[in-house]
Parts: C-alpha cells; sequence; structure tokens
C-alpha cells in the first residue's frame, strides 16, 4: 500500500453560464489584460489517497468525482497529477 | 395527517416549517435528525432550507449522503410525497430525486425578497387547491438557485407539465429584472415524473399568513392534505 497525492480539478461545463468567471474576466480586462477571451472557476482539490498502486489510486480518485466530487449535471472533473507522497 | 422536517446540520428553516404545519395548518409534525434511520411514520416529509453542511463542495452535496436520506429516498420511490424546499431543492437534486441542478446566482448575489411567481400547473399533488397561471407572491432567500439542466431535460419538464412554479414580472418590475437567479426558463419550482416530489427554491412556509407578508403558501400545504389521504 502507498500513498498519493492526488490533485483534481472540477470545471462548470462549458456552455453552461459561469457568472464567476465572467465577473472575473470583467476585472482582467479593467486591469488591462484585455487579452483574457475567457475565465472559468472551478475547484482544486488535492487528496491523499492510500492505494496498491497509482492506477488504483487513480480509478477511486475518478470514482469519487463521479459520485461527489463533481456535479454530473453541471461540472467536468479532471484528474491533473498523480504523483507517490 | 403526518409531517417529518428533517434536520440537517446548518437547517435553518426547520422550526419554520414546524410552525407553519403545527400552528396555521394544525396538524402533526416531527423533527427528523439527519443522523437517524427512521421517518417515524412521516405520511410527507419535508427537506426545509438552510445551509446544510455550510453548503461546502455545493449546496446539498454533503447533506444528501446524510443517513436519514435513504429513508427519504425510499419514501420517495414508494410514492410518498416529498417537499425539498431552497436548501431542500438543491438537496432533492444532488440525492437525484429531482433533475437538474441549482447553480450560483447570475448576479452572484445573495437575494431575499418577495417575488412573483406564476402557478404553472394545479394538476399536481402540492398545487391542487391553485389555479392553473394564478400569481402568487413569495419570499425568496439564496445565493444558489439558478435552475439548470439540459435542454432535453427541460423539453421532457415542460411537456410532462412537471415545471410548477415560474418566476413572473409583477406590474411594478421591470419586465427583464424579474428572475431573481437566472433559472433557465424562469424555472422556480418543479415535480419528478410521478408528481410525488416537488423541489421549488421560495420559501411556501414563510408565508402562511398575511401577517407574515403573504398567505400565498399555505394553499401548497392545503393540497396536499386534500390529496393525500390518511
Amino acid at each position: 500500500m502507498s500513498r498519493y497525492r492526488v490533485a483534481v480539478q472540477v470545471v462548470p461545463r462549458r456552455g453552461l453560464l459561469d457568472p464567476q468567471g465572467k465577473a472575473v474576466a470583467d476585472a482582467l480586462h479593467t486591469l488591462g489584460f484585455g487579452g483574457v477571451a475567457a475565465v472559468h472557476v472551478g475547484r482544486h482539490l488535492v487528496l491523499d489517497v492510500d492505494a496498491a498502486d497509482e492506477a488504483t489510486a487513480r480509478r477511486l480518485t475518478r470514482e469519487m468525482c463521479e459520485r461527489l466530487l463533481a456535479n454530473p449535471v453541471t461540472e467536468d472533473f479532471e484528474i491533473a497529477e498523480v504523483a507517490s507522497s | 395527517m403526518k409531517f417529518g422536517i428533517v434536520t440537517f446540520p446548518g437547517s435553518n428553516c426547520d422550526y419554520d416549517t414546524f410552525q407553519a404545519v403545527v400552528e396555521t395548518l394544525e396538524e402533526d409534525a416531527v423533527m427528523l435528525w439527519h443522523k437517524d434511520h427512521d421517518l417515524q411514520g412521516s405520511d410527507v416529509v419535508i427537506l426545509p432550507g438552510g445551509f446544510s453542511y455550510g453548503d461546502y463542495l455545493r449546496p446539498g452535496a454533503i447533506a444528501r449522503f446524510s443517513p436519514i436520506m435513504r429513508e427519504v429516498v425510499q419514501h420517495a420511490d414508494r410514492g410518498g410525497p416529498v417537499i425539498g424546499i431552497c436548501n431542500g431543492f438543491q438537496i432533492a437534486c444532488e440525492a437525484g430525486l429531482l433533475p437538474g441542478a441549482l447553480l450560483r446566482n447570475e448576479s452572484l448575489k445573495f437575494v431575499c425578497a418577495p417575488i412573483h411567481l406564476t402557478v404553472e400547473s394545479s394538476d399536481t399533488l402540492f398545487t391542487s387547491r391553485y389555479e392553473r397561471g394564478q400569481q402568487i407572491v413569495l419570499p425568496i432567500a439564496h445565493g444558489d438557485g439558478r435552475y439548470s439542466a439540459d435542454e432535453e431535460t427541460l423539453d421532457r419538464l415542460e411537456g410532462e407539465g412537471q415545471v410548477v412554479f415560474r418566476y413572473a414580472p409583477s406590474a411594478l418590475e421591470a419586465v427583464e429584472a424579474y428572475n431573481p437567479n437566472g433559472s433557465m426558463r424562469d424555472i422556480a419550482g418543479i415535480v419528478n415524473g410521478a408528481g410525488n416530489v416537488l423541489g421549488l427554491m421560495p420559501h411556501p412556509e414563510r408565508a402562511v399568513d398575511v401577517l407574515l407578508g403573504s398567505a400565498d403558501g399555505l394553499p401548497l400545504f392545503e393540497s396536499i392534505l386534500q390529496r393525500v389521504a390518511v
């Protein structure tokens, strides 16, 4: 059994209205960053997972995302990184 | 008739709901703790408003895994009436009792105000005491009330008459500003396909007496009494 540090990104599904992202984009434009075409605000979760191997840690994390960490109706998730810790 | 009102950590409309049922409706009510596994013979279950689990992760996301939710889902699967009000609506969606999800208000602001609604259907367990097309006023108080679902789901809800309440313009408001949260198709409340689960963002329990500013929520509770024989 090893411990893995797993990073997960959850973002609002593309196409759905993202008022938070729009507010941040507007603020960036006000600051002069006119080249920002869009911003999406989501969540970054860091999990320490005990598992037999990396593939298992990844599979468990995927299951956690599907059941709790992301809303399947409105959000997409991505397992950004799995590292031994 | 016995109403079971679930208290989650962070619920804050549970006693308002209890008062509405016991004092105004003069029916029995029992407070149900989220860690229990017993509906104590409740005929109708109400998931009240509030901020269960501090809205951590997403409103309702953690409450849906509370022990009592297993019994609530079983009750709903048997055809038992369930009402999710505000945070309760969010919990019902997260639990899969209702389709769709409730997202951050388009304005990013918490909105607390009386709002105008149209009763879209009087042919439900919860609205038989209203007229179809009736305009009513109920209070809202939420930051995450923007009902969202994919187009196919929205079309099905409309087609099957599952959209029960919609935000509506009043004579005094600018027509473009009547929807308080940017919900799709102005949806404020829906029922499930079987018609026994209602979710709505407005608070009918806070509008059961004209002293409270509106009694337009009372017919919702009276409808259940009329339709659910005990």
